[in-house]
């Protein structure tokens, strides 16, 4: 069980600079998020875009930002689980909740944050009938770890970036076969990348096939062999033990939407006071929340973030006085060990 | 500048008249969203997302896919040949009388 003061839910911005805001009221802070790296939207969608409307940066890349943020929360050695998706929440009689993901690591925390933006990020489906028996059977949407596939024969579907990035690593480190399967000839990734793809179609390493669509999956318990149709009606089968399905991932509020919070439009209602939400000790901060007015913008999530703790303090130190200090005055007072997973 | 009016209908076949300016920059995205039709526009109309896909059903009104919209649709789910992706098609005059149905929210 890790166990922390702030148990944010969400490392997208919103999410980033709580711990920052926290951390200046002495409080620990533990993110979870569905994806591997933090920064949510700016990382997932528009990692080299930049943004205009940061005060005080005439421009920044979303990247950037990310970075600066992860850089301006390290000081208060924020816990993260990555990867994982928060899936159910329970409240302990003592007042702290319990919050599970989908790997079965448990978090405890007196005060949750839910930061979740638009939803935890999740692969886009492809509509095929059967797809489910063959989920984790070898047909995978994201490549954790990469060297469990290397020896394998796999086929990979989509035309963005992760789809051609994927095809060419596995076309070079690995030695079976590799097949990149797109609908059209015209690729959303970047050109270089569609420039090698076909360099190492010449050298033999990866085949392309272009007008193509997967449309069906076979195997007895595992994935053994699929089907591809090409230019609408010429159908190809061939073996396979992998089927990576690359269209993007989409974000979902998922399993958050059952936690028993007031929901208005795919968002969680918020009292704009501190942001809490109709659980006390549950708030819901940056794009996830709405209320009266709400835009949905990362200067808004900063302020409700900076509000949000404030409350947060005194939920979980009701004795203890405190009040706002200027960081220019105070400076940073970090915390030095890193905070450690506490076994109950 | 003037007005264009435009049909939308939506993903339980209900369908809404939409009055949009031609001198706001918006796309027919923006004008669902304004008009608070069920479209996501994910990614802030980037052509990254495919959650505006729409279904153009009075063709005389409209131009070509673009290279991008073209990309995104070859890897979008429930396609077809009438398919666009409202983030691009931009509130010009020639727009007006234009019927469009959303298509399904990719699961
Ligand atoms: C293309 C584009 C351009 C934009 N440009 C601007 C701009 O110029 N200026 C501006 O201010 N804003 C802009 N925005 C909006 C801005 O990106 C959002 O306001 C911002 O990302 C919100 O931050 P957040 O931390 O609330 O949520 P997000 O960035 O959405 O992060 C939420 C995170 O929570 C995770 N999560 C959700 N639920 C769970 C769960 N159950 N378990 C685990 N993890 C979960 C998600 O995986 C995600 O990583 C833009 C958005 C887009 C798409
Ligand atoms: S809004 Fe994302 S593709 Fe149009």
């Amino acid at each position: 069980m890790i166990k922390t003061d702030i148990l944010i839910i969400g490392a997208g911005p919103v999410g980033l600079f709580t711990v920052f805001e926290a951390g200046l009221m002495k409080l620990r802070c533990h993110l979870i998020d569905a994806i591997a790296q933090p920064g949510g939207q700016l990382s997932e969608i528009y990692p080299k875009k930049p943004i205009y409307d940061i005060p005080g940066f005439p421009s920044v890349l979303a990247g950037d930002l990310v970075n600066n943020l992860v850089e301006q929360a390290a000081p208060f050695n924020p816990g993260y689980t990555l990867g994982e998706r928060a899936d159910t929440i329970t409240k302990l009689d003592d007042g702290n909740f319990v919050v599970t993901t989908s790997k079965g690591t448990q978090h405890q925390a007196p005060v949750v944050m839910i930061a979740g933006g638009l939803g935890s990020f999740e692969p886009r489906r492809p509509l095929i009938e059967n797809l489910g028996d063959f989920e984790g059977k070898g047909v995978e949407y994201i490549v954790r770890e990469p060297q469990s596939f290397l020896g394998n024969d796999i086929v990979i579907s989509g035309g963005g970036d992760s789809a051609l990035d994927w095809a060419i690593y596995f076309a070079n480190e690995g030695s079976n076969p590799v097949t990149l399967v797109h609908r059209s000839d015209r690729f959303r990734a970047h050109k270089d990348s569609v420039q090698k793809a076909h360099e190492l179609q010449e050298q033999g390493k990866l085949q392309l096939i272009t007008h193509g669509e997967v449309t069906a999956l076979k195997g007895d318990d595992q994935l053994s062999e699929i089907e591809i149709t090409v230019n609408k009606n010429e159908v190809k089968t061939i073996k396979t033990d992998y089927w990576l399905p690359l269209f993007g991932l989409s974000p979902k509020l998922g399993p958050i939407g059952n936690w028993g919070l007031e929901i208005e439009k795919n968002a969680i209602v918020v009292d704009t006071f501190d942001y809490q939400t109709n659980i006390p000790g549950i708030f819901a901060i940056g794009d996830v929340n709405t209320y009266a007015g709400k835009l949905k913008l990362i200067l808004c999530g900063f302020h409700e973030a900076t509000l949000a703790v404030q409350t947060a303090y005194k939920i979980i130190h009701p004795e203890k006085k405190f009040t706002m200090k200027y960081t220019t005055v105070q400076g940073i007072q970090g915390f030095e060990e890193k905070e450690t997973p506490v076994l109950i | 500048m003037k007005d264009v009016t435009i049909t939308v209908i939506d993903r339980e076949g209900e369908s809404h008249e939409l009055i949009a300016p031609t001198d706001m920059n918006m796309n027919l995205m923006e004008v669902c969203k304004s008009y608070e039709l069920p479209v996501e526009g994910t990614c802030g109309g980037m052509a990254m997302c495919a959650s505006c896909q729409v279904y153009v059903l009075s063709e005389e009104h409209i131009g070509e896919r673009n290279d991008n919209e073209e990309a995104m649709l070859s890897e979008a789910f429930y396609v077809k040949d009438n398919s666009r992706l409202g983030c691009q098609i931009n509130m010009v005059e020639d727009l007006n009388g234009l019927t469009v149905e959303l298509a399904p929210e990719s699961e």
